[in-house]
């Protein structure tokens, strides 16, 4: 039996109007505007979505690639309950607190660019749902799995409200949470990969493969680590607490593992299908192919190390690059690699990526305003409180 | 607890082969679809056009379609591609002088571009809402905006780029050719009776009809002669008009007879086809391949189930362990 007994998680405290805070809120009244005009102006009016490219950053980056960014939780989960890692059990609020907000904005905020968003119901309704359609599969378990994360944080709120009775009475079912908020990303994650199948031929081979749901799903859960490693520097440095180099340490082993694996099946199946020939072409989409490929071999590179894995900065320079990665493979598998056909371009409008940065903005608010109000984070003796 | 986590990776691997034999049984595995009993459709001919776009403006007055402006003054329809606001365009290829018609080197030819009715189309394998419909007789593929959420799947995922979406608008459509299924209602009031664009083409350059009828014409065509005067029904190929043409210099393939498995609106030019924007695509559909993919992992949800099984396992165990060390 693994000897992990860790501090409780205690609320941080503190003051919640900081000139990050503010910011913030600025960044979502932005983001307010300009999310009004695209209400009565139509999706054109705000962003360069058009024909060719008719999905832009409000899909890639805001699901894609957000939802993957939001699979800490899942990620954490996935090691300390189903492989019974119990030592990483201090990660699993933090991580799933981030995850909660990824999911929910990922999920609320493809509902902006849907352009009859009023039907959004139909998705879910008999008689229009329609069950061949890979997306229906995707909005299906992304949804459920919001609930489902919802249910597994709300020990943190019944904590803070002194609900005892209720959470013991959910702590009896939580065994069932806990395994589909391990099986519902894992379908969803993948599947956001499947959606490019039916593309066929208008996405060049370096993508189009049966194996990019195994892609997707890897890279979802090796960024899983990485964010989880990205948040913790992230939250050492700006709440000024002890950075958690052991278990990250560890972590950081994990995810080696996983981008070693993934470098793999990628190159093993480009091989295979000789798509690799394309990777040698001289035209942009090589190009990015390699920087996308160049972000998993550095931290596979850096991580094979013990010696790195001890060193902060070495840590968080392998979850940024992780975090490239994932974000290069989304962006150059459905719009770089897409071949629309002559004539067509496409790169987001300012007021496009206002948008998208008002929603991060969100998630660092909230996650910022959480952290100081309940039981989320593990309790140091020499945590400094502002 | 090594055992216990050896067992369960056990579970897993005997769970995913089980789902992975039932996936791998003929009855998953989804084939092409087969053309409807009654499929509809056009049969263009680029030879035959002479560019005029008598079939552009139709389209626009039987689908009620706002003009288009391309040029300075505004004054005349001119789409240059489909839209938001166009069903129908008739695109120009030119080569080089561009002086002799249907001539892939110092020529130019004419194509149409509109849906072509797959008979296995990825629009309605991709709608999510079962908004993209193909009649089950007539096999015409359908739009109703009323059950549209406007997720813009259909847009990406057509390898003939033909929905378009309204992007200028507060409540906005999908828009696309339904090969004037409208006009078959009671409430027609159009003085069209079928395929605006086939009805008003002066050359039968575009004829509507039974895709299969449509499919001998086209090979009696290719099996012509170049130069041999024949005769080409005008309007529907059931219908009474007609006129004289003389046989092209086809190229030797009905566009639409094998891409993606088919499709109902079929195509003849004297230019390859990849030069009119028309590419080159597999005889297997691109939703049969998606759908074979989705139903080999969800079919019936076994394999979702067989590992949830799994993981309910591990969770409970994880929890119980959880449990003894804290206490």
């Amino acid at each position: 039996m693994s000897n992990h007994e860790h501090s409780a998680p205690t609320p941080l405290g503190g003051s919640l109007v900081t000139s990050l805070t503010k910011t913030m809120a600025l960044l979502i009244a932005i983001a307010g505007v300009i999310l009004v005009v695209r209400l009565i102006f139509g999706i054109g009016s705000v962003t360069n979505v058009n024909d060719g490219y008719t999905w832009g950053v409000w899909v890639v980056y805001d699901v894609m690639v957000g939802s993957a960014f939001a699979c800490g939780g899942y990620s954490v989960a996935l090691l300390v309950y189903i492989f019974n890692k119990g030592e990483y059990h201090p990660l699993v609020r933090p991580a799933l607190l981030g995850s909660l907000f990824g999911y929910t904005l990922a999920g609320a905020s493809v509902i902006i660019d849907l352009g009859r968003y009023w039907n959004t119901w139909h998705i879910f309704t008999p008689g229009w749902a329609q069950i061949n359609s890979v997306m229906f599969e995707v909005a299906t378990c992304i949804s459920l799995y919001v609930v489902v994360m919802w249910i597994e944080f709300s020990p943190v709120f019944l904590e803070k409200l002194n609900k005892n009775d209720i959470r013991k009475k959910l702590g009896r079912w939580m065994f069932l949470f806990i395994a589909l908020g391990a099986l519902l990303p894992s379908m969803h994650q993948s599947s956001l990969g499947s959606m490019l199948i039916v593309l066929g031929t208008q996405l060049n081979p370096l993508w189009q493969t049966m194996l990019i749901p195994l892609l997707y799903l890897m890279t979802a859960i090796s960024v899983g680590y990485g964010i989880v490693i990205f948040e913790s520097t992230i939250s050492a440095i700006g709440f000024k607490r002890p950075f958690e180099l052991g278990i990250l340490s560890k972590l950081s082993k994990v995810m080696w593992g996983l981008i070693v694996a993934y470098l793999v099946v990628r190159v093993v199946d480009l091989v295979v299908r000789g798509a690799i020939v394309e990777a040698f072409k001289p035209n942009v989409m090589a190009l990015m192919f390699w920087v996308e490929m160049a972000f998993f071999i550095v931290p596979a590179i850096l991580l094979a190390s013990a010696a790195n894995r001890r060193r902060p900065d070495k840590l968080f320079l392998s979850a940024v690059c992780m975090m490239s990665g994932t974000f290069m493979l989304r962006i150059n598998s459905y719009l770089v690699g897409y071949e629309t056909g002559e004539g067509w371009n496409y790169f987001p409008s300012l007021p496009e990526m206002g948008l998208t940065v008002g929603i991060i903005a969100i998630e660092i608010l909230g996650y910022v305003v959480l952290v100081r109000l309940l039981p989320v984070l593990p309790k140091h003796e020499a945590a400094a409180v502002k | 607890m090594t055992m216990d986590r050896r067992q369960f990776l056990k579970g897993m691997l005997a769970g995913g082969a089980v789902a992975a034999t039932a996936a791998s049984a003929p009855a998953e595995a989804r084939g092409n679809l087969t053309m409807p009993p009654k499929a509809m459709g056009l049969l263009y001919d680029s030879t035959l056009c002479i560019g005029c776009k008598a079939c552009v403006s139709a389209c626009k007055e039987s689908n009620h379609l706002p003009p288009e402006y391309s040029t300075e003054d505004q004054l005349w329809d001119t789409p240059l591609d489909l839209s938001g606001k166009t069903k129908n365009v008739i695109k120009m290829y030119k080569s080089g002088t561009g002086d002799h018609k249907d001539q892939e080197e110092d020529g130019y030819a004419f194509m149409k571009h509109s849906c072509l009715h797959c008979v296995d189309p990825s629009c309605v394998s991709a709608c999510p809402v079962s908004a993209m419909r193909k009649d089950p007789v007539t096999g015409v593929v359908t739009y109703d905006p009323g059950d549209c959420i406007g997720c813009r799947y259909c847009v990406l995922a057509c390898p003939f780029d033909v929905p378009r979406f309204q992007y200028d608008k507060a409540f906005p459509k999908i828009v696309k050719c339904e090969l004037c299924n409208h006009l078959a209602s009671e409430t027609n009031d159009t003085r069209f009776q079928y395929s605006a664009c086939a009805q008003v083409c002066p050359t039968g350059a575009t004829l509507y009809g039974p895709t299969d009828e449509l499919m001998v014409e086209a090979k009696r065509r290719l099996a012509l002669k170049p130069g041999t005067d024949h005769t080409v029904p005008r309007g529907r190929i059931d219908g009474k008009d007609s006129q004289m043409a003389k046989a092209a210099t086809y190229v030797p393939q009905v566009y639409g007879e094998k891409e993606l498995g088919g499709t109902q609106v079929l195509k003849l030019a004297a230019v390859p086809f990849d030069k009119l924007g028309f590419r080159d695509l597999p005889e297997r559909s691109f939703a049969s391949v998606s759908e074979t993919m989705q139903h080999s992992m969800y079919g019936y949800l076994i394999t979702p189930a067989l590992v949830l099984g799994g993981l309910v396992v591990a969770a409970k165990r994880s929890l119980r362990d959880d449990e003894d060390n804290q206490e």
